[in-house]
Formats: C-alpha cells, sequence, structure tokens
C-alpha cells in the first residue's frame, strides 16, 4: 500500500548555534508567503538510500517553517522494482533490452498509486524515474508539478529515456544535481544539490574519546596519518586503484590507509570486489579493509573525522555526498574529478583534484608534505559545504522554487 | 548629521533602511562550451541572468574563496584549459566597476576575444570539463526590520544572514545603478554621513570574506559612534 509518513521533529533552532540566526531567520522569512501552503514529496522508498535519508530531515524542518508538506511513498511490486532497478542502471548507460512488459508493469503501478495517493497539494515533487507517471493525475492548471531527478542523466539508454521523457516533460521543471547529469528538456531545469545534515548521526561532532575507541576498534594507528575512502566495495569505486595511490604515497610517508564500505555479505558483486581488494592490499598491516554494517553512521562519521586526508578516487560518480562529509568535518579531500565532485571540491580551492592514480598519489604527498596548506582546503571546504550542501540550504532552494512557481502563475 | 560645538549628534533617517534577503535558484541553461572558442560564442549570446549568475551571484556564493577566486569563467579557465594568463585577465575584471550587465559583458567579450584571435590555437583546445551556462532566479524576502538610526543599522547588519549581507552589499550596484552599495548609498543619503558611506563602499569585496567585510564595516560604525 502506499503510505504517508510520519515523521520525528527536528527543531529548526537547533541549527541556529552552527549556522548562525540570521541564517534560520532568513529561512522564516522566505517561507512566511507559503505558510499553510499544501506540497508533497513522493518518493518510491521510505527506507534506505540517499532520497529518503534526505526526506527523513528535509520534512520535519518544512514543517518547523509551518508549511503543510506531506511525504507519500508509492508502493510496488517486487515486479515493479525490478523494473525500475533495470531502468535505472539503463540510465546510467547500462545496457538494456527494452521489454514492453517491462514498459507496462511501470505503467500498470503508477497507474494503481494515481487511484490510491491523493495527489492535490500545490506544489507536488516527484523523485526519480519510478513515480514520473503520477503526472498523469495531474489536473489542468492546478497546480504545480516538478520532478527532481537524483541520477546521472547524460548518458541514458535512448528507449527507457525516450519513454520517461513523455511524461518528465509535462512537469513545470525538473531538478537535477549537476547541469551534467540534465537533458535538453522543454521545461526548465533547475540546479538541486543533495545535502548532508550537520546535525545527524554521521555529520555531528564526536567527543575525542569516542573516535579514540572506533580507532582502536579497528586497528588503526592515531599518531601516524590516516588516509581514508569511505566507500562500498564498487569497483566504480576504484578501492584497488586507492591501494596503488598509497602504495606510491608509502614510500615517501609512514602512513596508513582506511578501506571502510557497507558489508559486502548481501552482494555478489561487492563480495568479489571485497576480495580483489583484499588481494591488493596483500597483507600489509597498515591497510585496513574495514566491512562496516549497513547503517553505520557514527562509525564513518569518527573514521572521517580521525583521518588525516580522505580520498574519493571514484571511477564514475553521481554527486559523491561522502566528498561534502568530510569537507564539512574540515578534511583535505583529494578526488577524482566525475560526476558532481568537481561541484564539491574546487581545485586548490577546497581541494584537490586527480584523473588517475599517479596524481592521486601526487596530490596525497604534496598536501602531506604542507600540512598549512592541507588545513586551509579543509577550512574552505568547511565554508563551501555551509553555503551549498547543507540540508537547510536545500530546504531554501525548495522555498525559492516554490515562490518561483508560485510567482509564473 | 550634524555637528555642533565640535561634537556630533547622529541624525534619524527619514526613509528607514528595510533589511532583505534574497535567494537564488539556478537554472540550467542550454549552452556549454567544450572550448574558449565556444566560451566567447556562450558568453555572447547567454542572458544576463547567466552572466549575473557567473559573476556576481558566484562572488556571493563563495566569498570565503580570498585568494583568486573571483567569477566562474576565470575559475573554468584557469582550472579546466589551463589557461593562466587569460584566466588572470578575466578575474581582474572587477563587478564594482560596473552598473549594467551588458558592459561587463562586453569587457569579458573583449578579453576573450582578443585571446581567442592572439591564440587560435589554444581557442580550439578543447577543456579537461565542459562549462554549463546556469541563470540565476532572485526570490527576495523583507526581513521585517529596519532602521532609522546608525545603533539600529548596526543591529539589523549585525543579525544578517550571508544572503542578505550580499544582497545589500554586492547585487545591490547593479539595482541602483550606482557604483556603490545600499549600504552606503543610505549612510549617505539618510544620515547624512558621507565619509562613512565612503569608507564602506572601499571595502573589497575580492579579498575580504562576506564575514570580514561586515566586521569592517561593524567596526567602521563603532568608530563613528564614538564620536558621538
Amino acid at each position: 500500500m502506499s503510505e504517508t509518513l510520519a515523521v520525528t521533529r527536528i527543531p529548526l533552532d537547533d541549527y541556529a548555534e552552527l549556522l548562525g540566526a540570521g541564517e534560520i531567520e532568513e529561512l522564516r522569512a522566505l517561507a512566511k508567503p507559503l505558510r499553510g501552503r499544501s506540497i508533497q514529496m513522493v518518493n518510491s522508498t521510505a527506507v534506505g538510500g540517499g532520497v529518503a535519508e534526505i526526506l527523513m530531515r528535509l520534512v520535519p524542518l518544512a514543517e518547523e517553517l509551518d508549511l503543510n508538506i506531506k511525504w507519500e511513498v508509492m508502493s510496488g511490486g517486487e515486479d515493479f522494482f525490478e523494473v525500475t532497478k533495470s531502468f535505472h542502471n539503463a540510465l546510467h548507460g547500462a545496457p538494456y533490452h527494452a521489454r514492453q512488459r517491462d514498459f507496462e508493469i511501470f505503467l500498470a503501478y503508477n497507474e494503481r498509486n494515481r487511484a490510491a495517493l491523493p495527489l492535490d497539494a500545490e506544489f507536488v515533487v516527484i523523485h526519480d524515474p519510478q513515480p514520473s507517471a503520477l503526472i498523469d493525475a495531474r489536473k489542468p492548471g492546478s497546480n504545480h508539478w516538478v520532478w527532481r531527478c537524483h541520477i546521472d542523466l547524460s548518458h541514458p539508454h535512448r528507449g527507457v529515456w525516450d519513454f520517461l521523457d513523455t511524461f518528465v516533460s509535462r512537469y513545470d521543471g525538473a531538478m537535477f544535481s549537476s547541469p551534467e547529469f540534465s537533458r535538453q528538456l522543454p521545461i526548465p531545469q533547475y540546479l538541486f544539490y543533495p545535502a548532508i545534515d550537520p546535525l545527524s548521526e554521521k555529520n555531528c561532532d564526536l567527543e575525542p574519546e569516542f573516535i579514540a575507541q572506533i580507532l582502536t576498534r579497528y586497528q588503526v594507528d592515531p599518531h601516524r596519518p590516516i588516509l581514508t575512502q569511505i566507500s562500498r566495495f564498487d569497483r566504480l569505486k576504484d578501492p584497488v586503484g586507492v591501494i596503488r595511490a598509497y602504495r606510491i604515497v608509502k614510500r615517501y610517508f609512514d602512513c596508513q590507509l582506511v578501506l571502510a564500505g557497507g558489508s559486502a555479505s548481501d552482494d555478489p558483486e561487492g563480495a568479489i570486489v571485497l576480495k580483489e581488494v583484499l588481494r591488493e592490499a596483500d597483507g600489509d598491516p597498515d591497510i585496513r579493509v574495514i566491512e562496516l554494517p549497513a547503517w553505520a553512521p557514527l562509525e564513518v562519521n569518527a573514521l572521517q573525522r580521525a583521518s588525516t586526508i580522505v580520498i574519493q578516487k571514484s571511477l564514475r560518480e553521481g554527486f559523491g555526498l561522502t566528498v561534502s562529509e568530510a569537507l564539512w568535518k574540515k578534511k583535505p579531500v583529494v578526488a577524482s574529478a566525475v560526476g558532481g565532485i568537481p561541484i564539491q571540491i574546487i581545485h586548490k580551492h577546497t581541494g584537490l583534484l586527480a584523473h588517475s592514480v599517479e596524481g592521486t598519489a601526487y596530490q596525497i604527498r604534496f598536501l602531506l608534505s604542507h600540512p598549512e596548506i592541507a588545513a586551509k582546503l579543509g577550512e574552505h571546504g568547511h565554508e563551501h559545504v555551509k553555503e551549498n550542501f547543507l540540508i537547510t540550504q536545500k530546504l531554501k532552494r525548495y522555498l525559492t522554487l516554490f515562490l518561483t512557481l508560485a510567482r509564473s502563475s | 548629521m550634524f555637528r555642533k560645538g565640535g561634537s556630533v549628534r547622529m541624525n534619524t533617517a527619514e526613509t528607514p533602511f528595510e533589511f532583505v534577503t534574497v535567494s537564488y535558484l539556478t537554472r540550467i541553461g542550454n549552452q556549454s562550451a567544450d572550448t574558449l572558442a565556444e566560451l566567447l560564442t556562450g558568453l555572447e549570446n547567454c542572458s544576463d541572468a547567466s552572466i549575473f549568475h557567473h559573476t556576481y551571484q558566484t562572488l556571493g556564493s563563495h566569498h570565503f574563496l580570498t585568494e583568486g577566486f573571483s567569477n566562474d569563467f576565470a575559475q573554468w579557465v584557469l582550472a579546466d584549459t589551463n589557461r593562466n594568463d587569460l584566466a588572470e585577465q578575466l578575474a581582474a575584471l572587477d563587478i564594482r566597476d560596473y552598473v549594467s550587465i551588458a558592459a561587463l559583458r562586453s569587457d569579458l567579450c573583449r578579453v576573450l576575444g582578443d585571446f581567442c584571435a592572439g591564440f587560435p590555437h589554444f581557442a580550439r583546445q578543447s577543456a579537461l570539463e565542459r562549462f554549463y551556462f546556469c541563470e540565476s532566479v532572485e526570490v527576495t524576502a523583507p526581513l521585517g526590520r529596519s532602521a532609522r538610526t546608525l545603533d539600529e543599522f548596526r543591529d539589523g547588519l549585525a543579525h544578517l544572514s550571508h544572503a542578505g549581507f550580499y544582497f545589500h552589499f554586492i547585487s545591490s550596484r547593479l539595482r541602483l545603478q550606482l557604483q556603490t552599495n545600499d549600504f552606503s548609498h543610505w549612510l549617505s543619503d539618510g544620515l547624512g554621513l558621507q565619509t562613512l558611506a565612503d569608507s564602506v563602499n572601499h571595502i573589497d569585496i575580492y579579498t575580504n570574506t562576506l564575514d570580514s567585510s561586515r566586521a569592517k564595516l561593524l567596526r567602521l560604525i563603532d568608530r563613528e559612534r564614538r564620536k558621538t
């Protein structure tokens, strides 16, 4: 069954200490003309995944501003989610053999949800492709519909995109995480960055004792430089490349490498990649390969905070929010110039970009040799996140969008 | 403000200063550039809102960078085409010198056009990453706070968000069509504090962050208040 999710209250004033009272006052001022007006967020999952994680925090903050906001989750059977997963991969450019039956399943579930969900808010925000065909429920001229696309559509499977385009083009606007991810569309397209929550367990301040405890648990030496990449064990995150970069750095610096990611036990491909990583590590006692539980925000937080340098050497990336997580913690970051990473890492200002194993190693060596520059990059990175990639900024962007849409009518 | 017997007495402005904030939505345009020549074509044809976004607005959203970050065009030329000399020329264009987007666009095109004409082989080289032209869609909101005296003005200023400060101090130059900002304009016209207004207008927005600009402004106001 489709459901309306209840969310836990998050006092907006809790953010004032981090951001300043003026920023909160500003949110209230922008929200004033929208008080009591109805908003619906619709996605396809209540838990797991970045979208649910963001809505879990965004919706209660919008409620704090007296917006009449609801979060609806569409329902679907296994067959629907198999189809949408294959669509998701195809939209990322993976091979896909279009079957008429897939499109029929997609449409049937959207139709069923159209009947079940009360899609009558003044502003309806549909997240990702799964519920995109709900636009058929729109009554002419009655409300504003926008589509938030969290995936990279730069090289989509033609057949799948052409099918979705017939729905997307009927929205009042579409939002993408990077200009690079967008398509040529007949509707306005807006830039909407993903966001992190500075008060969540993954990003909040931690006691030094807790960080020390985590390092002890994973046998990491706090007295030597720690290089860290937090990522699932996926070839696109290039963990083997990270080890190769570390080996180059190791010739010059007595450092350690931490590769930490979600457990690979329920992911067959992840398990294979993990084996490749362990083989490449070859028993080096200074390489810690850590399989974290599926939800381990405090451990991730502690490992990032303990790091000397955070690495994100992806070969391909969505937005790569782990970069913002590290920057928020004032960590110098060396990352690949792929996906949304260059938006977060302004080269030589908020971090260093690299394009190869050798380049990654060189940038790490440079930062280890110049800790004052590393510290400055971390400081600037923190400010960059504060200005652009926090949940409060995302809320502000939504308020601005709703005000713009309201003005246009 | 007027002087009597060597002391300074503060005026109350007839027209209050109304504190406002601003928020920008970034609209993704349909133009992008892979080479310097394409960047020039884009600059010639993009909307005024796009020029504003990549110069004025980017200065606000990257205000914490005070070492060499000036506008998106210069940053792209530096990071993605490796043309340091051209990047420096583009970065040197100071938005305080302009009261219209047309004039700023004209100078951006002139600098880039001269380079492309002088080095046609560089102009055709592919960049590491494409440049995407975007536009700013502006929404303003009154903060419900106003000032008639210097004390009230200082209080409002101290509580202003970054965006609000940016709106009054940086983007106001285009709105006023004067080479000044909202604060200086009101300090001069509303309170008659011309010297203070001039000092405020001389705060360098490229080598200061919004926070350090505000701190300087507050110090200047405090110095003025001590005269009373």
